[in-house]
């Protein structure tokens, strides 16, 4: 866009004719992969006594100049010293591109103005220095170390992202603008994206990003892929990394081609593979996992329009800690009560029952068309496939069988139309239409956890930015969300009868079966989203962002459908067809300081959610094979608060402090107000970075993390019948662990420059002091401790 | 940033600026509600899916007692035709026992929700090294139970057994089946681990 007002501006400029030696030349320095913007770029007029430096916004003028040929010559700091030859006749405009030193191309990369939208809110942001250094870990895993991101966990391997302690439906996940489906309604379903894939990662802790989705109340994750440069080159990395715990590894190779033209491919592969993961103590038997990805693009990027499709597929084979398969009460009064996990063998690299195999696969088009006269407008089509195959122990000739075959497609369109409006920074508005299918294979032989059903979204959306004076930038956003879902449900008539539903929803009923009625639930929605911010630049250093997010989401099919064992947690879910839509109403404050020596963020939020849907223990049900607590979907208004902290203290260029608190607390509405299930409990991280030319460039970081013992939670205990010794007893399934404090030690060190490359040994010490430890936010606490010391060590090298 | 070139986006007017952005979004919005059409035009036409053949459930666990003396039958039963669903089990016991006698027992174990049922008996003593029963006695019950079956390693599986009583007495007795525990074990629960795959409290009477 700015490169094509650019020429219109050019053509205006040459319109006016210049007397001799008195000719103006003047440019814009961009780099050439992303069009940002050079400054403090030296521009020499060769054999002649003119030069001068772009300025902030890349721009330079040299003054009275005669008609002529001229040498031009550019250098900057980060990039190859480019000259070009001009004849000046008249005064000239140009836009001079400069290229990056490889090296530098991701930082560019980044830095190229990211965050043009969403400018109230706090954008979090993984770069990808950050990101190579432990892409070998799951997505929940890695942002799980920013202020504000925990993470809800079944283990080692299955890591669902939270933020501010809300996860699941409550988060949209982005990777490559595609908005990831993948039934994320499951406790104990990680999200299916590589983060190799990503180039940064951006992290908005409210619901204001409406161009994404209007019912993230938590927040949103977006993956941003490589931005390809428009020339002719090849560029690719291999990462290579080896770890103890586990005993495993993984490897990541990428290759990008892209021509002058415009086209491009690339080409990424992942594969990882671990086997048990052990604890101080003992091993973790089944903790074992096996994953590989496999993603391509290809595409056309011109300047005024583009193209590209792309495909990818995750596959993820992930062992769960075989201790935590219980059945029933009694089983858990066992395992609760013993110190270590019922179950311990030897370690293996087999991944055997209980296991979730789970393949996602992504294709998508997507393009844009820019103009002067209409601005940009974009277009995406993705189509989803999730198969969701989870093993569990069985017995006869089922052992080899899934007890839950999911699969769910996506078909998702949109439409986006930005416009370049005089008075508004900026304009975006789009629709999105979206089709789900979900199947549930009947072969199972088990009673489907989730119904077969189809859904339909619309939504339609427009944000705005406007600068108000010098300082201050007001956005606001608004979004319409319709939704209507038509599920085929079998029903216990017990449970059908118990909740009323006979007359509540008589019209769903189409068959009676027995012990079960075939039921037929249609549902619709209609939810309005909004957001309105304020960006007060007080001066070049500081900031302070405001802003107020309205989000509505609908109850997804778990918090509809549910009803009966949930094997992973060992207990029976049931879910409420009444439910309607929760309402966030979130205010957040944000000042940021970013001085060359000190930089601050501070982000206290307040989030009133309405009709929160949550779940907890209402009950025991007796069954033939013993006692099961029973939990419950309800709703009830809530109030989330807290803050979110970091500071970086360069002490000089060589040493660096960082510190980060994280501190939330959440509350069912009222007088007594009960803490809310699986708050995140406040965690300080402190750290120091020592790099040094002195060290060859050697980085070393030592960091320290505490986390707090969670003091505020809900009793949901239960007493169960213990036929071996003819009592009751407390089942304490609520009290959370102890506190904890873990030493992390990373040492970076560059090993060699082939061309433009750059090969780096990496070398990591997670848990350095190997202590036991459980957390608050792993369901698997009840069995066993977190996973002990590790030692990786990794290799990444780029050219 | 903008400022200069807003300035010049001033050459356009917006009358320009929004015949053509009109356009596109009247377009835009027509292929929206194309689209819902056919979402919602397909849909109604669809057919349920079948009902899910539950090949793992028990729900019924019968236990049969044969006086050895008398030939006299005593039949303890649990149903629980909903399996996880929220009806309890249905507890019967056909009779007392009679003090002083030796009770040959066989466990049959069926999923009553396919038909003919299941016999899931039969599974477990196939897969008899990896499964036991136990027999747990509780409030003030006092008898004796010994196994009589073994598995392919020569461990109890408890499918079969006898029941030995002396004087009369009363209180529970819990029958409880193990998914892959500890085998051989010293006969406790506690002792033997596994998962439960049933338990089941009968109260007994022995006069």
């Amino acid at each position: 866009m700015q490169k094509l007002l650019w020429v219109s501006m050019l053509f205006i400029g040459t319109l006016s004719q210049a007397q001799t030696c008195e000719l103006i030349f003047s440019g814009i320095i961009e780099d050439q992969h992303d069009d940002s913007l050079l400054s403090q770029a030296l521009i020499t007029l060769v054999d002649t006594d003119y030069y001068t430096y772009s300025n902030e916004l890349g721009e330079f003028s040299i003054e009275n100049l005669c008609p002529g040929n001229y040498t031009l010559e550019v250098a900057h700091a980060q990039c190859k010293t480019r000259t070009f030859s001009i004849k000046i006749k008249e005064n000239t405009s140009k836009v001079l591109k400069l290229e990056h030193h490889y090296e530098k191309l991701n930082e560019i990369l980044l830095k190229g103005n990211p965050q043009r939208i969403n400018k109230s809110t706090v954008v979090d942001y993984l770069d990808q220095t950050r990101l190579a250094e432990k892409s070998d870990q799951s997505l929940g895993e890695l942002v799980s170390s920013m202020a504000g991101l925990s993470s809800m966990s079944t283990g080692k391997a299955i890591i669902k992202p939270a933020i501010h302690g809300l996860y699941g439906s409550r988060i949209t996940i982005v990777s490559g603008e595609v908005r990831l489906e993948d039934q994320q309604w499951g406790s104990e379903h990680a999200p299916n994206v590589d983060i190799n894939l990503a180039h940064s990662i951006e992290v908005i802790k409210n619901a204001s990003a409406l161009q994404y989705s209007g019912d993230a109340i938590g927040g949103f994750i977006v993956l941003k892929p490589q931005r390809i440069p428009v020339k002719d080159t090849i560029f690719g990395k291999t990462r290579i990394s080896g770890q103890t715990n586990g005993q495993g590894g993984s490897i990541h190779a990428g290759l990008v081609k892209s021509t002058e033209s415009g086209w491009y491919g690339a080409l990424n592969g992942t594969f990882k593979r671990y086997g048990d993961f052990n604890a101080p103590n003992y091993m973790l038997s089944n903790t074992g996992l096996a994953s590989n990805t496999l993603a391509t693009r290809i595409g056309l990027n011109k300047f005024n329009y583009g193209l590209e499709f792309s495909y990818n597929r995750v596959f993820n084979n992930l062992g769960i800690l075989r201790a935590a398969h219980l059945g029933g009460a009694q089983d858990q009064y066992v395992a609760l009560n013993s110190p270590e996990p019922l179950i311990i063998n030897d370690f293996t690299y087999e991944i055997d029952r209980p296991m979730q195999e789970v393949t996602h696969q992504i294709a998508s088009i997507k393009s844009f068309v820019k103009s002067a006269t209409f601005g940009r407008i974009d277009f995406r089509y993705d189509y989803q496939f999730n198969n969701r195959l989870e093993f569990d122990i069985r017995r006869g000739s089922d052992q080899n069988k899934a007890s839950l075959d999911l699969d769910l497609e996506t078909h998702s369109i949109g439409l986006d139309w930005a416009p370049q409006i005089t008075g508004l920074s900026y304009l975006k508005t789009g629709f999105s239409g979206r089709y789900f299918n979900n199947v549930s294979d009947p072969n199972t032989g088990v009673k489907r956890l989730i119904p077969d059903y189809k859904r339909y979204d619309l939504g339609v959306f427009a944000l705005a930015g406007k600068p108000v004076g010098e300082r201050f930038e007001a956005e606001f956003a608004l979004r319409l969300d319709y939704m209507n879902i038509k599920a085929f449900k079998y029903y216990y008539t017990a449970l059908w009868e118990e909740r009323n539903y006979d007359a509540l929803f008589p019209e769903f009923e189409l068959q009676s079966l027995g012990t079960q009625i075939l039921t037929r639930p249609v549902f619709s929605y209609l939810n309005p989203s909004a957001s309105a911010g304020l960006n007060w630049s007080i001066d070049q250093k500081n900031q302070v962002l405001l802003n107020f997010a309205l989000g509505a989401r609908n109850p997804n099919p778990s918090e509809l459908f549910s009803e009966g064992l949930h094997h992973s947690a060992s207990r029976i879910e049931i879910g409420d067809l009444q439910f309607e839509s929760e309402i966030s109403k979130n205010t957040s404050l944000s000042f940021k300081h970013s001085g060359a020596k000190l930089g601050l963020s501070i982000n206290p939020y307040l989030r009133f959610i309405d009709r929160f849907i949550l779940l907890e223990p209402t009950g025991i049900q007796q069954t033939i094979r013993g006692n099961f607590q029973v939990w419950s979907y309800r709703q009830a208004d809530v109030f989330l608060s807290g803050v979110d902290y970091s500071l970086r203290y360069a002490y000089n260029p060589e040493l660096i402090f960082d510190q980060q608190f994280s501190l939330v607390k959440g509350y069912e509405s009222g007088f007594d107000g009960t803490p809310l299930i699986n708050m995140p409990p406040a965690q300080l991280i402190n750290a120091i970075t020592y790099k040094s030319d002195r060290l060859n460039n050697m980085e070393i970081r030592l960091e320290s993390s505490y986390t707090w013992r969670q003091n505020e939670f809900p009793d949901t205990n239960f007493e169960a019948f213990i036929p071996e010794t003819q009592t009751l007893e407390l089942i304490d399934v609520s009290t959370p662990p102890g506190a904890y404090h873990l030493m992390n030690l990373e040492v970076g060190y560059p090993l060699l420059k082939l061309g433009n490359g750059l090969s780096k040994l990496r070398l990591r010490a997670e848990n350095l002091l190997n202590t036991s430890y459980r957390n608050y936010l792993n369901s698997n606490r009840y069995y066993a401790d977190e996973i002990g010391r590790n030692l990786l060590l990794s290799f990444t090298t780029s050219f | 940033m903008n400022t200069k070139y807003n300035t010049l986006l001033k050459s356009i007017t917006m009358n320009e600026l929004f015949k053509s952005n009109m356009k596109s979004l009247a377009t835009g919005l027509g292929y929206a509600f194309a689209l819902l059409f056919i979402f919602s035009a397909c849909s109604d036409d669809d057919t349920p899916p079948t009902q899910v053949d539950e090949e793992e459930v028990i729900t019924t666990l019968i236990v049969s007692l044969t006086n050895n003396n008398t030939g006299e039958q005593i039949e303890l039963r649990s149903q629980d035709l909903d399996g996880d669903g929220p009806n309890a089990p249905v507890i019967q016991v056909s009779g007392n026992l009679t003090v002083a006698s030796t009770y040959n027992g066989t466990i049959q174990l069926l999923n009553e929700t396919v038909s003919p049922a299941d016999n899931i008996h039969e599974e477990v003593l196939a897969e008899g090294a990896e499964h036991q029963f136990f027999y747990t006695q509780g409030g003030g019950l006092n008898i004796s139970t010994q196994y009589s079956d073994v598995d392919s390693n020569g461990n109890p599986i408890g499918l079969a057994f006898t029941l030995a009583t002396t004087a009369p007495s009363q209180g529970t007795l819990t029958f409880t089946l193990r998914h892959e525990p500890l085998k051989p074990n010293d006969g406790s629960l506690s002792g033997a681990g596994g998962e439960t795959d049933i338990s089941v409290s009968f109260p007994i009477t022995v006069e």
